[in-house]
């Protein structure tokens, strides 16, 4: 294959947003709030597997279920944030990532959601947008991709996405949330509600996954429960240690490098099967994850003075 | 003292009052379990719960002797062991490989034991000791976890294939025990795991070591200054936690009968649950943990489908950690 592919570029890119709005949640909650949340996977799977369902059991337009689907994860949010974000933050991971693997295992059981067979047939309406942009797009020549129109709309929500976190963020809301990341019995000492922001903090986190879903369910046709394991949540946390924790800049960076180095290996003509060049991919992610947690803790844009990791 | 009254022989004797909290938790535990299997027994037959609880002691072999290491590791080092799963992965492929030299079975497991042991010594050698001197935060030591266990099982994988494969032994004879069956190896699998859980125990509460270690897991200041070698301790809670794991990854094998390079990272949740249940940082506490996970995953076929044995384990970790964080026998502090 050509390093010149266009098609494969696209592909890539598109992969690139998708992590980035993805870690975006995380950046929220481990960045700017300091609890650990490891079932990003999982909201990502309820928001992706509602908005499917939706469309193909209730014959509801994408749109429709594509909003209904955000206030069902942002619900899943705070159903699992209630009783569990009074916890230790380890033990606060370990609620989450349980509840991601039973959301997995519901769907890939339950008759609503099709097993393992997955649901398909919900993108009917972005095919035909699809088909309509990519028109448009050939009049000023960026049609010969034909996955151009889904990079553009997956970046743009990307930086959409980043732009509302970033006001946040600079409001009195987004000082909150630092101040409790730093220190929360000071924050609650002087009458915030530690806990409500906590919960909002972790809600808006599992829209920003459905967000990732959306496009995630348009890049791949069809909806099947393996997609959502732990391990996409993982890779959320090697993007944000790639581009560096409490930055959300840092976020599309970290996105564009962990693609870039998965990614870019196809292009290495190493003499292994495909197996096991998807093998090596995962290796380095977990090389990446141990090298920069030991040597450079704060990410590679990261500021130490922003965000203290060592104790 | 001169003049003083003795208090000892001036009160009066009474004997002490019984109350509800000084029965034992193990006896509660007992009691429990004994309830349901008689509740059990009258809504779905004595012999298909005796056969789901014999296919429970098997499973809670290798939950037990998995769970030991993990909460052993979380008690003292304060690391949610990610890679603790890809451990169990590791001892059984190991296996695999020396059998493929030409090695029996059992004597194939008991170098891929060795080696595994060796090999999480040497982890903490290269990773876990650095970073104790850095003094890490939780999320440090976390994604360290998570890379480790990619890099584990991929490195599995990337050698034996994703396929799941045979462990390569009779899976096929079965032995009777009245009206219950167990499969040949199964029944090994539970005399050996069974064999194991006791040397274990043995060992923790009689030698030297085994005081040590359950010392620095119970209060790592405390054993400190009490003259305990923390540093060749930990060492030696990594040995322990390597060898153990590797021999619950073989017994799994061994009980299942196929693996793929992913079981270690998917029943890591159960021994999680184990380890809860039995109060972190705990080691008898793991191997209890261990024996009501193996029996709560069977017993739940009786109720609802053999495909949702892993999210009865996922239920009871979320409902432990929130009604009960310090598991059944107590210890360590859950509210931050």
């Amino acid at each position: 294959m050509s390093v010149f592919d266009l098609d494969f570029w696209v592909g890539a890119g598109v992969i690139a947003g998708i992590y980035g709005i993805f870690a975006l949640g995380l950046q929220l909650n481990i960045g700017f709030t300091g609890i650990m949340n490891l079932g990003q996977a999982g909201f990502m799977c309820v928001g992706a597997y509602t908005m499917g369902i939706l469309v193909v059991d209730a014959g509801w337009p994408l749109a429709l279920a594509f909003a209904a689907a955000i206030i069902v994860a942002v619900a899943a949010g705070v159903l699992v944030g209630l009783p569990s974000l009074r916890l230790r933050a380890d033990y606060f991971g370990i609620v989450t990532i349980a509840f991601s693997e039973i959301v997995r295992y519901v769907f890939q059981n339950a008759a609503f959601a099709g097993g393992n067979q997955g649901v398909i047939g919900y993108d009917a309406e972005w095919r035909a947008f699809q088909a309509w942009a990519s028109q448009r797009l050939a009049t000023i020549g960026l049609g010969e991709a034909t996955q151009m129109p889904l990079l553009i709309a997956v970046w743009a929500a990307l930086l959409l996405c980043l732009v509302v976190l970033q006001a946040l963020q600079v409001s009195p809301w987004g000082r909150v949330l630092k101040a409790i990341r730093e220190d929360e019995d000071a924050a609650a000492a002087l009458g915030k509600n530690v806990f409500a922001f906590k919960l909002q903090s972790l809600g808006i986190a599992a829209a920003l996954a459905t967000i990732a879903g959306f496009f995630l369910a348009m890049n791949v046709t069809y909806l099947y429960p393996s997609e959502f394991d732990p391990s996409f949540t993982f890779f959320g946390y090697a993007v944000l240690i790639l581009g560096g924790f409490a930055s959300y800049g840092a976020v599309v960076v970290g996105a564009v490098l962990l693609c870039t180095l998965t990614e870019g290996l196809r292009f290495l003509d190493l003499p292994l099967s495909a197996g096991q060049a998807g093998s090596l991919r995962f290796i380095i992610v977990g090389l990446v994850l141990i090298g920069l947690s030991m040597f450079r803790p704060q990410g590679l844009l990261g500021s130490d003075a922003e965000m203290q990791l060592r104790a | 003292m001169t003049g003083g009254i003795d208090t000892a022989s001036v009160a009066p004797t009474r004997a002490p009052e019984r109350r509800l909290e000084d029965i034992p938790a193990a006896a509660w535990l007992a009691a429990v379990l004994i309830a349901a299997v008689l509740l059990m027994s009258l809504a779905r037959g004595p012999v298909a719960v005796g056969q789901t609880t014999l296919n429970g002691l098997v499973a809670a072999g290798y939950f037990a002797l998995g769970a030991v290491g993990l909460t052993l590791v979380f008690g003292t080092l304060r690391i949610i062991n990610f890679a603790h799963g890809d451990l169990l992965t590791l001892g059984a492929y190991l296996t695999f490989g020396i059998g493929a030299l030409g090695l029996p079975f059992w004597p194939a497991a008991a170098v891929a034991v060795v080696l595994t042991a060796l090999f999480a010594y040497a982890l903490d050698w290269i990773i876990w000791e650095p970073m104790r001197r850095a003094r890490t935060s939780t999320l440090q030591l976390f994604l360290v976890a998570i890379g480790l266990a990619m890099v584990i099982r991929y490195t599995i994988q990337f050698f034996a294939g994703s396929q799941v494969r045979g462990v390569g032994q009779d899976v096929l004879s079965s032995i009777n025990i009245g009206p219950f069956h167990l499969g040949a190896l199964q029944a090994l699998v539970l005399v050996v795991g069974v064999a194991a859980i006791a040397a274990v125990g043995l060992a923790l509460a009689f030698t030297r070591f085994g005081k040590q270690i359950r010392a620095l897991a119970d209060n790592v200041a405390l054993a400190e200054v009490s003259g305990i070698d923390t540093r060749r301790a930990v060492r030696l809670i990594w040995l322990v936690a390597g060898a153990l794991a590797a021999l619950a990854g073989v017994l799994y094998s061994a009980a299942v009968g196929s693996v793929n390079p992913n079981f270690g990272f998917f029943i890591l949740l159960s021994l999680f649950t184990a380890a809860v249940l039995g109060g972190i940082g705990n080691a008898y506490g793991a191997l209890a943990g261990g024996l009501v996970i193996g029996l709560a995953q069977e017993w739940s076929t009786l109720f609802v489908g053999t495909r949702w044995k892993p999210v009865v384990g996922f239920a009871i970790l979320i409902i432990m950690l929130l009604v009960m964080p310090r598991g059944i026998f107590g210890g360590g502090r859950a509210r931050s």
